[in-house]
């Protein structure tokens, strides 16, 4: 099995700046090409159902993960691929999951949208918006109740902020003071709607309502992201209660990728300004030369030696088995 | 040494208690659980015995808490979840039926959810619509979720306790009725499986197959029929899933006669898979057709002759016994 990059053991996370950067470069460039290489399986018709790419969004994922050890949980959404992979998922079993292969995360069972996996803490990526609030909440719960000391973070778009169980498990969370971070990812469109659209007053006010720690930042910026994320995940480990951060990002394809024609929703030359004044790997690559912390060249082998990992995964994938059909009564019950 | 009677709710009470004494990761969530011991008094001393962080008072946020207790099902407590009244249940559908009950086949059996709902059903309180209903086929129709309908004060503690102890999603039906109900309950520790029906009374000539509420109903009903010269036997299935199909195929042979009862909306409800399980399984048996009996198809109205006209007595169940038996 390939792993994109393996985290540091707990206990053991004496590394240096310049290799806390590189990884998390490394790691937001094996998301960009994990989508890119689902962009491509799916245009070929090899993947079923619906496919949520994560790509211009990276910074959000990996800021955050980078901050949580591995015992740490987190929820996810539809639109995935990148919280799962900065968790730790190793593309290989991602893409055999995305393509129903028994050699997937969920032995074919979950699909793009489900991706689940206890090794990395992942408590699975939901498909209902707003779907694992809940989940990650009470996740906290027990991480309080047992004394284990972990964190759970919530990942959830800024159409979640609709969903009226939000705001009650927030009162919950900071009633009971648990661990749990509600990361908002604001990559401004629900679908084909502008959030403005669908999105009244304030959206840190609901958070500092209830009294939880709130903060926004430039999502685009994963130093920034991975700063103030650590300051709330310790907080949070310390017993301080909950937060809610609000990452302003965006999606750089459509709501999926079937998704073509966006004109109706947003203009082109919006989609040009972020992908180019905006990339998080432009970002972060910028700064990493302008601390002599890496060159172009090993820039570049950084990013040739993931696309090689990831055209393998997909070859492991393409040529992994289906499960057999009998699978089809399993796992209904434990 | 007459036997120990504990009344339908002090059963409740005490699998909760034993099963919090013997695993320190059960743990109570809901509305007024703890000092108050729910509107019911069902829960009552629990807070006093297993404190606030055992038995937790939630705000009225029966979704959020619901979805919590999923959360933490999989993060390795036992949460055992308190909704008021069965009607409330439609606040906590999405987490029941989209997260809990499909957690372990989403994740290829990575996670489990090993949580209990319990929950009230039963008319006849003078409660009106949304206080009255009895629901519970709404969760069985779901798979991944297990569905209990207790009807004795034995087997609420039974199969409670199984239902605490088993490793997946179990929602536990109280009849709202039936908790001041009387009958032996042993003190000892003693589960009773998931999916074993029950003969509640054995018979010859017809069978009734009633759930929760209607157990109660037909062992009425059947001493209303043995002064006509009608044996009815009851049979009670105790958990819609799984369902113990064999016993109630296997007393449909004998008796060649069912009727199915429960409290549920006949409408697209209970009787209909019941009677249907039968109906495949005993048909070359039967000597008429099994018949349906449930709530009537209204919102349960609040005066009280119109919601007692609502729901099968032991009057038009011993009744519609007589007409099959050809004995009217
Ligand atoms: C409860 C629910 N309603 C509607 C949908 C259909 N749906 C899927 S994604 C989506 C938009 C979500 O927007 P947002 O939360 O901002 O996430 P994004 O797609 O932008 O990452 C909608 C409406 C759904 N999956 N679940």
């Amino acid at each position: 099995m390939t792993t994109a990059v393996s985290k540091p053991e707990i206990g053991r996370e004496t590394v240096t700046d310049q290799e806390k950067w590189l990884r998390a470069h490394r790691q937001m460039v094996s998301i960009r090409l994990f989508e890119e290489q689902v962009n491509e399986v799916y245009t070929r018709a090899l993947m079923p159902g619906l496919a949520h790419l994560y790509s211009g969004e990276e910074a959000v994922a990996v800021g955050i993960c980078e901050a949580l050890r591995v015992d740490d949980y987190i929820t996810s959404t539809h639109r995935g691929h990148g919280h799962c992979l900065a968790k730790g998922a190793s593309p290989d079993r991602m893409f055999a999951e995305l393509l129903g292969k028994e050699a997937g995360y969920c032995r074919g069972k979950g699909g793009s949208m489900h991706i689940a996996d206890p090794a990395t803490g992942n408590l699975g990526a939901n498909a209902i918006v707003g779907g694992s609030v809940g989940i990650a909440t009470g996740a906290a719960f027990s991480a309080k109740a047992l004394g284990t000391d972990r964190v759970a973070v919530c990942f959830f778009g800024e159409g979640a902020l609709g969903q009226g169980s939000l705001y009650e498990v927030m009162n919950l969370a900071q009633l009971w003071k648990l661990p749990v971070i509600y990361v908002c990812e604001n990559n401004q469109y629900n679908e084909y709607t502008h959030y403005a659209e669908t999105t009244a007053g304030s959206i840190l006010g609901r958070a500092t309502a209830f009294g939880l720690e709130a903060a926004s930042v430039d999502g685009q910026d994963v130093r920034a992201v991975n700063e103030i994320a650590t300051r709330l995940v310790k907080r949070a480990r310390a017993g301080a209660g909950p937060a809610f951060l609000q990452c302003d990002t965006y999606r750089y394809s459509g709501h999926h990728v079937g998704d073509i024609n966006r004109d109706y929703y947003r203009s082109k030359q919006e989609e040009h300004l972020w992908k180019t004044d905006r990339d998080p790997i432009k970002v972060l690559s910028k700064w990493l030369l302008e601390q002599g912390y890496a060159d172009t060249a090993s820039l570049d082998q950084i990013h040739s030696g993931v696309r090689a990992i990831m055209e393998s995964a997909v070859k492991f994938a393409i040529a992994a088995p289906y499960p057999s059909v009998d699978e089809v009564e399993k796992h209904v019950y434990a | 040494m007459p036997e120990r009677e504990l009344t339908f709710a002090q059963a409740v009470r005490e699998a909760l208690a034993e099963e919090m004494r013997r695993d320190s990761h059960v743990c109570i969530f809901g509305e007024d659980v703890a000092e108050a011991g729910t509107p019911f008094k069902v829960l009552s001393g629990l807070v006093e015995e297993f404190g606030a962080g055992r038995v937790v008072d939630t705000p009225i946020s029966e979704a959020g808490f619901t979805g919590v207790a999923v959360g933490a099902a999989m993060t390795g407590m036992r949460p055992v979840v308190d909704i008021m009244f069965g009607d409330f249940i439609t606040l906590t559908m999405d987490q029941m039926v989209n997260q809990a009950a499909k957690v372990h086949y989403m994740s290829g059996g990575h996670w489990r959810v090993p949580m209990v709902m319990r929950t009230t059903l039963g008319a006849t309180r003078r409660s009106a619509a949304q206080h009255s209903q009895s629901l519970h086929a709404w969760f069985s129709h779901v798979p991944g979720l297990k569905v209990v309908l207790p009807s004795t004060p034995y087997d609420a503690k039974g199969l409670l306790k199984t239902a605490i102890r088993d490793e997946n999603p179990v929602v536990f039906f109280e009849d709202k009725m039936m908790y001041k109900l009387k009958g032996p309950v042993p003190e000892e520790d003693y589960t009773i499986p998931l999916g074993v029906a029950d003969v509640k009374r054995a018979g010859d000539d017809i069978t009734l197959v009633a759930t929760s509420s209607m157990v109660q109903v037909a062992l009425g009903a059947a001493i209303l029929l043995e002064k006509e010269g009608i044996s009815a036997e009851v049979v009670d299935p105790r958990t819609m899933w799984p369902l113990d199909e064999k016993t109630l195929i296997d007393s449909a042979k004998k008796t060649s006669r069912v009727i199915v009862l429960d409290e549920g909306y006949g409408r697209y409800g209970v009787t209909a898979e019941l009677a249907a399980v039968i109906a495949e399984g005993a048909f070359y048996d039967l000597d008429s057709p099994v018949k349906r009996m449930g709530a009537m198809h209204v919102p349960i109205p609040f005066s009280p002759p119109l919601e007692d006209a609502t729901v099968p007595t032991e009057q038009t169940v011993s009744e519609a016994a007589r007409q099959l038996c050809n004995k009217t």
